[in-house]
């Protein structure tokens, strides 16, 4: 197993559907790790700061609405302007296969869909911290399922 | 680094390697030379308000102080994971500029018992070290194990509720004679002066009786008050053997769990290689 991680479930703009976010928060809790979840509707910033100050080892961001094409790259830019290169980010929510592509390429090393599994979830967090995924490192890698 | 305290604020601080400094720390790979400075511990039960009051706090003081807070959640004994659900309600972080000021970090309770671990002595120590002028721990929260907050904190609020009525039971009453101030927050629900006068009632056959205020996170009633009587409070003398017993609890605790058998003992017993006397016998040599 990867060993405890801290981290931060993050609900960024307007995007009122948080079961999910919940659900994962919950589900990594029992498996172990400190999750800090944020509540619903955080700024691009104020998810950074969250993420710098508890000391966040991944960032899940998690988005049912439609608006992750611009907030998530948004986030992955913020982050490695703000020396935090290192951090591991990944999502989940509603997010079209059409989309993936661009959000891969801004850095995040996963996307989760509707009914992913906890273990599958957890799968990656063990390949994830053995691989070089920080969200600027250049890699090219991307968790590919089970 | 520079020091942000004394009202100069934190524009110096690398928010980054304080954080990351702090996980070494909590890690027990770094221990941090000793700082003193004023910690205040806010302990009640879980759903009190105690991370809404002190977020309401950090308005009324931030304008001229540095303050950190750290907020503990308990551990998963059997997973080892934790929630840290207290940052929600921290308002104050999202002020452009006041936001700044604060620096909030989630700490659980990992393998210690008390409902604040002795950890946050430690963070405490170089959060000052840093230049911060105070910090606020919110604790647990849970039933006896609140006292242990003596050990660590200068000022302990007690923070209580209405609807909690006629439920300030006996066990409580050690916690509040330890308190140098109680809140009652939610003073905006029915209730809550009835619950005031109770805890009024019930102290005042002590001789030295803390201040008990009425206050509302949600309205915002009472806690400019709040914020000026905390300050003022002085922490009062005969809670101090109640604090020196906490702080050698916590000591021994501390021992306990490094020893570098303490696992491998409960493995014997629970498998019944050993009995339990015998592994008590093996720790305590
Ligand atoms: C329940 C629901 C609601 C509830 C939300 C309750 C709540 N507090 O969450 C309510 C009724 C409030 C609601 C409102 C709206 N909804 Co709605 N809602 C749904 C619904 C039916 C289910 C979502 C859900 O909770 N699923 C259960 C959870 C557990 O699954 P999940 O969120 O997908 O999470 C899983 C994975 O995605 C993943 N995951 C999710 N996040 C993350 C994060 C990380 C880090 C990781 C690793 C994994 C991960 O893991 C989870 C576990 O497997 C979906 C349809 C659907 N089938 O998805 C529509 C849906 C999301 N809603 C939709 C819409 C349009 C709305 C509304 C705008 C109005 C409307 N038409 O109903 C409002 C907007 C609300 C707002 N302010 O944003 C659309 C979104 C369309 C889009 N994206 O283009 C959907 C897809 C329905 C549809 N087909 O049109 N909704
Ligand atoms: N009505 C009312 N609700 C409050 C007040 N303060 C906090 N709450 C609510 O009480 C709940 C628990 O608050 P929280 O600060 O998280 O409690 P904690 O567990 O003691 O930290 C939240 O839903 C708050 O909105 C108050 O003064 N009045
Ligand atoms: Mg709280």
């Amino acid at each position: 197993m990867a060993g405890r991680q801290r981290i931060v479930i993050a609900k960024p703009g307007l995007d009122g559907h948080d079961r999910g976010a919940k659900v994962v928060a919950r589900a990594l809790r029992d498996a172990g790790h400190e999750v800090i979840y944020t509540g619903l509707r955080r700024t691009p910033e104020q998810i950074i700061m969250t993420a710098m100050d508890e000391d966040a080892s991944f960032l899940g961001l998690s988005s049912l609405s439609g608006a992750h094409g611009h907030l998530f790259p948004k986030i992955c830019k913020l982050l490695t302007e703000q020396g935090m290169g290192d951090v591991i980010v990944f999502a989940g929510g509603i997010i079209p296969e059409s989309d993936r592509e661009a959000l891969y390429d801004a850095g995040i090393r996963a996307i989760f869909g509707p009914g992913t599994s906890t273990e599958e979830i957890l799968s990656f967090i063990d390949e994830a911290v053995q691989k070089p995924s920080g969200v600027s490192v250049e890699s090219g890698w991307k968790w590919q399922g089970l | 680094m520079n020091p942000v305290g004394n009202g100069r604020g934190c524009e110096g601080l690398n928010r980054r390697l304080l954080a990351k400094t702090l996980s070494e720390i909590e890690n027990r790979q770094l221990i941090p030379k000793r700082h003193e400075g004023l910690i205040i511990a806010f302990t009640g039960s879980p759903g009190v308000g105690k991370s809404c009051l002190i977020d309401r706090l950090i308005y009324e003081w931030s304008t001229t102080k540095t303050i950190a807070v750290l907020a503990v959640d308990p551990t998963s004994p059997l997973s080892g994971g934790a929630l840290l659900g207290d940052r929600i309600r921290m308002t104050v972080l999202d002020e452009p500029e006041l936001g700044k000021q604060v620096y909030f970090r989630s700490v659980a309770t990992r393998e210690s018992s008390g409902s604040v671990p002795s950890i946050v002595g430690d963070l405490a120590s170089h959060l000052f070290s840093e230049g911060f002028d105070m910090v606020l721990v919110e604790t647990v929260g849970a039933g006896q194990s609140e006292m242990r907050c003596a050990a660590l904190a200068n000022k302990i609020i007690v923070v209580e509720g209405p609807s909690r009525g006629d439920i300030i039971q006996a066990e409580k009453a050690g916690l509040l004679e330890l308190a140098d101030l109680v809140v009652v927050n939610k003073s905006d629900l029915p209730g809550a002066s009835k619950v005031a006068h109770e805890i009024q009632s019930s102290l005042n056959l002590t001789d030295t009786a803390p201040n008990i205020v009425l206050a509302s996170a949600q309205t915002g009633e009472g806690i400019e008050e709040l914020a000026e009587k905390i300050l003022l409070t002085k922490s009062s003398v005969k809670t101090n053997r109640a604090r020196i017993r906490e702080r050698i609890l916590m000591w021994h605790e501390n021992k306990l769990l490094h020893r570098e058998n303490f696992d491998y003992v409960i493995k014997q017993i629970s498998s019944g290689e050993l009995s339990f006397e015998e592994g008590l016998v093996i720790l305590s040599d």
